[in-house]
């Protein structure tokens, strides 16, 4: 008979679950395996608060394995380290994110984009090497192997710091690897969220103009005047949209619901690359003629693999890069996951799990 | 009052043009200008049909000017040349392909992408700077800025080369543009028709190995022995497809019809490449999932610049590949169309216009 959550594993752990698809989240008794030869204890400070933790504890893509803790970017001190982990000392401030596993030894993973790895485990709604399923930071403490833990750098706030682990990385590795880091050109970012407000300040550190593309007009003010983008289109204003036509070099699509490319499509310059980072639940329309008469491309981006994550952390260090937050208690979870499906909130929920949830530590 | 065709310009000349949206053509009396300073005169020989002819005649995409003369596959012997003329002689064998004109001074035009200048003339059924129709190659004459027109080197045959000068340069230029032109790559070519063949050839001269995904096993015998293509995926044929999945570094997809993107972005690898030459008129589904977890591209490409253009037909001398073709009469060409539209031909029809183009008493 399977063993009970709280069964599986000898470190007894709470955090808080969504039980069903109504998504609402509620304390949750589990277990972590002990503290292995290449693992790290992580005792959790704060967890930002993902779009794809609504998603999952939603079963909006139809693959979530209840219960389901979620939480993938995590930010805490390390309390234990195994006997074979030089990378990391007690005490040290970490952070987890995204993925806790990979096959080590497939092309992908040899090439440091464990991300694409197709035995890819992530943080939680995946199951471990041993079938146990994984959870993620909306808990107390999580166990780790050291491969997949990242330094914090000096300097890079814990709380703020925390979105960057999954928002940041997600816009961070596709702007490297689609080039658009060439200072001058043009930077448009569609969605202005968790991670499109991240997009907007890597663009600027990369010397880029950027360019919000919204379909709310009450966020032009704050774009401008406090991420220091240089304009910004509303989607509906076609005049405005018309005027921007064959402008832009690249644009980062963060929006995760289903949404129209074509007027993004137009937006570029020729050879104008359109990355899409947002996972919407059903297919997009992709007109093809855009495409061949400007040799315009769409492509997309899945988080990033450990070796840029920490590359990009120490990069937002050094440029004083960190998500604008809003900290909430972990009880608050429902009513923030509620004002998240509204965009409500500029521009990440983080969860201060040290002070708000009770720990064994 | 607007002069006729016959009478806009000092030279007489004769084709076959549509008249309407049925796409029939038939003889057709019209003119061309008197060779230009910077122009190259050449009597048409060949002249091959290219699917978009069949497409511009039926006003399938809109815009169709009547009375409507296509072609733009053409090859022929230069008769006269303007006093400006550097690059040809009286006698040399050249070519004219789908533009006729562009600004000269974007940064397109600067870049040797003339195909892409948002003022781009094309061939036939664009208007000159002086406002007359431009008229393409089922007729006797062809007048063209000398920018527009290659050389033709006397090793390859001119009815094999002539759909070189649309359908060549469309596949070449996307191999080269997204890095599918190197030995040992495994290319997909979705689609064996005038430009599936042609993407073949290429490839497996560039040192790639080849696959053809087709909806007709029929083709496969001659795709593989004849073509030398190394494999054929049927792509109806669930099992095939997927023992194939992920094996690929790139697809040229020369289908114009509408056709699911999903069965192909399985076939391609991680940072795998999915090229559209061919334009659907409707929007296509695009899973965001396989292309976000696989980091894929799905672009478009659009012909090619003159420089580009004589590179390929350069490239295809030092490699003997021509296109292959049925040659036929003008006064076939009804028939040609209604065969072309069944896909009904192996794989190019090329018109004898030397031989059978009469001028009408």
């Amino acid at each position: 008979m399977a063993k009970a959550p709280c069964q599986e594993h000898p470190q007894k752990v709470l955090g808080w679950a969504a039980v069903d698809k109504s998504g609402t989240l509620s304390p949750f008794h589990f277990s972590r395996r002990e503290n292995g030869d290449d693992d790290v204890t992580v005792k959790i400070q704060y967890c930002g608060v993902c779009h794809s933790d609504l998603h999952l504890a939603k079963n909006d893509w139809g693959f979530t394995n209840y219960p389901v803790v979620p939480g993938h970017e995590i930010v805490g001190a390390v309390t234990k380290v195994g006997s074979n982990v030089n990378k990391f000392k007690v005490g040290d401030r970490v952070g987890v994110g995204v993925i806790v596993d990979s096959c080590r030894s497939c092309e992908c993973c040899q090439q440091d984009l464990e991300n694409y790895c197709p035995q890819v485990i992530f943080t939680y709604n995946s199951h471990s090497k041993d079938g146990s399923k994984t959870y993620g930071g909306y808990s107390d403490f999580i166990v780790v192997d050291q491969r997949f833990v990242l330094r914090f750098p000096e300097g890079l706030p814990s709380d703020a710091g925390a979105p960057l682990l999954c928002a940041g990385i997600t816009v961070y590795s596709p702007m490297k690897y689609y080039g658009m880091t060439e200072p001058g050109k043009h930077l448009g970012v569609a969605g202005l969220g968790g991670l499109g407000h991240i997009a907007v300040k890597l663009g600027k550190a990369f010397g880029l103009k950027v360019t919000v593309i919204s379909s709310s007009p009450r966020k032009e003010a704050e774009a401008i005047q406090r991420l220091g983008a240089d304009s910004f289109l509303v989607t509906s204003d076609l005049v405005k949209m018309k005027a921007a036509f064959g402008t832009m070099d690249y644009i980062i699509d963060t929006v995760s619901a289903v949404h129209p490319l074509a007027p993004l499509i137009s937006l570029l310059k020729l050879n104008g690359k359109l990355v899409t980072v947002g996972l919407p639940d059903k297919p997009l329309e992709l007109p093809i003629f855009p495409l061949v008469l400007g040799r315009k491309l769409v492509g997309g981006s899945d988080v990033g693999g450990m070796k840029e994550t920490q590359e990009m952390l120490d990069f937002c260090a050094m440029h004083n890069i960190a998500a604008d937050i809003e900290l909430i208690r972990m009880e608050e979870i429902n009513t923030a996951m509620e004002r998240l499906a509204k965009s409500d909130v500029k521009y990440r929920f983080v969860i201060d799990v040290g002070n708000s949830l009770p720990s064994r530590y | 009052m607007a002069k006729s065709p016959e009478q806009e310009h000092p030279v007489k000349a004769f084709g076959w043009a549509a008249r309407d949206s049925s796409g029939h053509l038939s003889p057709f009396k019209f003119s061309r200008r008197a060779t230009g300073e910077k122009d190259v005169t050449f009597k048409v020989l060949y002249c091959g049909i290219c699917h978009s002819d069949l497409h511009s005649i039926k006003n399938e995409w809109g815009g169709a000017m009547y009375p409507l003369v296509p072609g733009h596959e053409i090859v022929g012997v230069v008769t006269e040349v303007g006093p400006k003329v550097t690059k040809f002689k009286v006698g040399d064998k050249v070519g004219v392909g789908c533009l006729v004109g562009s600004c000269h001074s974007c940064e397109s035009c600067a870049n040797d992408l003339e195909n892409y200048c948002p003022k781009t003339i094309f061939t036939y059924n664009s208007k000159c700077h002086d406002g007359t129709m431009t008229y393409g190659g089922y007729s006797d004459i062809m007048v063209a800025d000398e920018h527009f027109v290659v050389a033709i080197p006397d090793s390859l045959p001119l009815d094999g080369v002539a759909p070189l000068l649309c359908a060549g340069i469309t596949v070449y230029s996307p191999l080269k543009h997204y890095g599918l032109d190197k030995p040992g790559l495994h290319l997909g070519v979705v689609g064996l028709g005038g430009l599936g063949h042609m993407a073949v050839k290429f490839a497996k001269a560039m040192g790639l190995k080849v696959t053809i995904i087709s909806t007709s096993p029929s083709k496969k015998q001659e795709a593989v022995e004849r073509l030398g293509a190394d494999s054929f995926l049927v792509s109806h044929d669930q099992e095939q497809m997927q023992s194939a999945m992920g094996t690929m570094d790139g697809i040229i997809d020369t289908v114009s019809a509408v056709h699911p993107l999903l069965p192909l972005l399985a076939l391609v690898k991680n940072d795998g490449k999915l090229v559209m030459v061919g334009a659907p008129d409707k929007p296509l589904e695009l899973p965001a999932f396989p292309l976000l977890m696989g980091r894929k591209v799905v672009g478009g490409s659009l012909i090619g610049g003159l420089k580009e253009t004589q590179e390929m037909i350069n490239f295809a001398s030092k490699h003997n590949i021509t296109s292959d073709i049925e040659v036929v009469q003008m006064d076939y060409v009804n028939t040609a169309m209604e065969r072309l539209a069944k896909a009904d031909v192996r794989y190019r029809f090329v018109i004898d216009i030397g031989n059978s183009l009469k001028s009408a008493a």
